[in-house]
């Protein structure tokens, strides 16, 4: 399988600490590759870096053979990065219909439209329409967004990544919080996504991400000590010594 | 509390202002109250400069506190191409508009990359060194300010302008905000974070906002240079930006008539308070704290509601 997402000797200091220290990761076209770690060991750092919101101070990050590592995060989602947020990050003041439109809006380039209303754009709320239908979110489109319970808002945070049509989905925690029906929905949201792209996800409910991921890589201390499939993971020494007391699911 | 992106027409009743304020200078003139028409005209120029804040502040989520600069800019074009012998306003308003979008679009490129009270702070120090420069200037007649030989226009003829150019501005910023450009502004003072990785070069956005803002500050500042003869260096001066700032506030924020409203009233009220009491100020200060505090959508917040 070919790789989409190439990551070599990343590095990232913040003051005399190294979150990402010489970090390299590949992630192939269609997975679902899964990053784990304890806490403090830069899974997040890692979100940032190949989204664009933080510039890594050394390495590379490349996207379908195109070195992105000096794009911003707009010009990476135009190139087929697209991201969701740790901490649910939506327009909350906003209809929930608005806050996918804006989305679709963003791909269509129309933000330099300075005379046509953009409320005359039928074909871009129908194609938000369809996407709250994605996430089950339809009954609720003319709610806003702050309105909704703490599991719609994350269903409403992956329409926002949806929208942006990426081929590479990089998922902060897309399950924190959730009671266990909301993330059993997301689960299977998740699993039709990964015919439509390649999803690249930090987790820590593990369950999840042992069902999930095809791959997982293991970080520690800013670099990824262990890739392989879960049942690799599982089976490896060096991981459960990192995880020490922390239960990996059987 | 839900917010729209789409901003409705107005209805009926801002036509029949339009129509009332055309039939304004006959009346006047009738009564024998030429004065009144100088007037109207201020205020018209100052709610077309508010507005232009407004569409920073009230739709972008940029507080700038730098407007004078913009609208000063304006008034010194006008009041120096003047100087040189060029007084046809279709000549100077238009480089006016030109030269305030330029000082705009590089002052914005520095300020943008700032947030918040660092913004605040960015445009007023950006608004203060044009203001000291042009003061420096001799040829810009220093503290003393220009004059202008000759206005290029008759009173009248001014008001009218003004007046088109204030239904130009109020039904621009509906299409604006209306407009793909409009709905991405407004996204970004929502949740700024998001629009970028929702793929919006928010930057840029912003940027082209807060050019377009100055030019029509400059205009607006060109105006007022032609309605007084002359351009100060108080027009440059933070107050000025205050002023403008203040305006949009009393008015209301993000609201499309907020402006004028603003502009309106604040004029108003120094024309009836001021031969009264130096210290009229106060009573403006304590109209704005109620305002704030009771009316956060301002004065056409509260005339929306009816």
């Amino acid at each position: 399988m070919a790789e989409i997402l190439r990551i070599t000797g990343l590095v990232k200091r913040f003051g005399g600490v190294a979150a990402t220290d010489g970090l390299d990761l590949d992630v192939r076209a269609g997975e679902v590759h899964a990053v784990i770690g304890p806490n403090g060991a830069g899974k997040s750092t890692l979100i940032h870096q190949v989204s664009g919101a933080l510039v890594p101070d050394a390495g590379t990050v490349v996207f379908e053979e195109r070195d992105v590592t000096g794009l911003s995060m707009h010009e990476r989602v135009a190139a087929g990065i697209a991201r969701s947020f740790q901490v649910t990050n939506v327009f909350a003041r906003l209809a929930v219909l608005d806050n996918v439109a804006l989305a679709v809006q963003a791909r269509t380039r129309s933000c330099f439209s300075f005379w046509r209303p953009a409320i005359g754009d039928a074909a871009a709320f129908a194609e938000a329409m369809r996407i709250l239908d994605r996430v089950g979110l339809v009954a609720r489109a003319d709610a806003a967004a702050g309105a909704l319970s703490h599991g719609e808002q994350r269903r409403l945070e992956m329409a926002l990544a949806l929208a942006t049509q990426a081929r590479l989905l990089l998922l902060d925690e897309p399950m924190a919080g959730m009671d266990t029906a909301e993330s059993a929905a997301l689960l299977s949201l998740l699993r039709e996504l990964r015919a439509h792209c390649t999803l690249l996800l930090v987790e820590h409910d593990m369950d999840a991400v042992f069902q999930l991921a095809d791959r997982i890589s293991v970080l520690v201390y800013g670099r990824v000590i262990a890739t392989g499939t879960p049942d690799a993971i599982r089976a490896n020494e060096e991981v459960r010594r990192a995880y020490l007391g922390d239960t990996l699911p059987a | 509390m839900k917010v729209s992106l789409h901003t409705p027409a107005a209805g009926w009743w801002w036509a029949a202002v339009a129509a009332m304020l055309a039939a304004f200078p006959t009346i006047a003139a009738n009564f024998g109250q030429e004065y009144y028409i100088g007037l109207a005209t201020r205020m018209l120029v100052f709610g077309i400069a508010a507005t232009s804040l407004n569409l920073l502040v009230g739709y972008g989520g940029m507080v700038s506190f730098g407007h004078a600069a913009f609208f000063g800019t304006g008034a010194y074009a006008v009041a120096a191409l003047a100087d040189r012998g060029v007084s046809a306003p279709w000549i100077t308003w238009p480089l006016a508009m030109a030269l305030a979008a330029m000082l705009a679009l590089a002052i914005g490129a520095a300020a943008l990359r700032t947030r918040g009270l660092y913004f605040i702070m960015i445009t007023l120090a950006f608004a203060q060194m044009v203001f000291y420069l042009v003061v420096s200037v001799k040829t810009l007649g220093g503290d003393d300010g220009l004059s202008l030989a000759a206005r290029g226009i008759g009173e009248s003829a001014l008001f009218y302008t003004a007046l088109a150019l204030a239904v130009l501005a109020a039904c621009g910023l509906r299409r604006l905000a209306n407009a793909g450009f409009g709905r991405a502004l407004q996204g970004v003072r929502e949740n700024e974070a998001r629009m970028e990785a929702v793929g919006f070069p928010v930057l840029r956005i912003k940027l082209a906002a807060f050019t377009i803002a100055g030019a029509v500050a400059g205009l607006s500042g060109a105006l007022l240079a032609t309605l007084n003869g002359r351009a100060g260096p108080g027009l440059l001066d933070w107050p000025q930006s205050g002023q403008l700032l203040v305006m949009v506030i009393l008015g209301g924020v993000g609201q499309r008539f907020g402006g004028f409203i603003g502009a309106a009233v604040l004029l108003a009220m120094e024309e009836v308070l001021s031969p009264y009491w130096v210290h009229w100020q106060l009573v403006l200060g304590i109209v704005l704290l109620a305002v704030v505090l009771r009316a956060p959508r301002g004065l056409a917040g509260m005339l929306a509601r009816g």
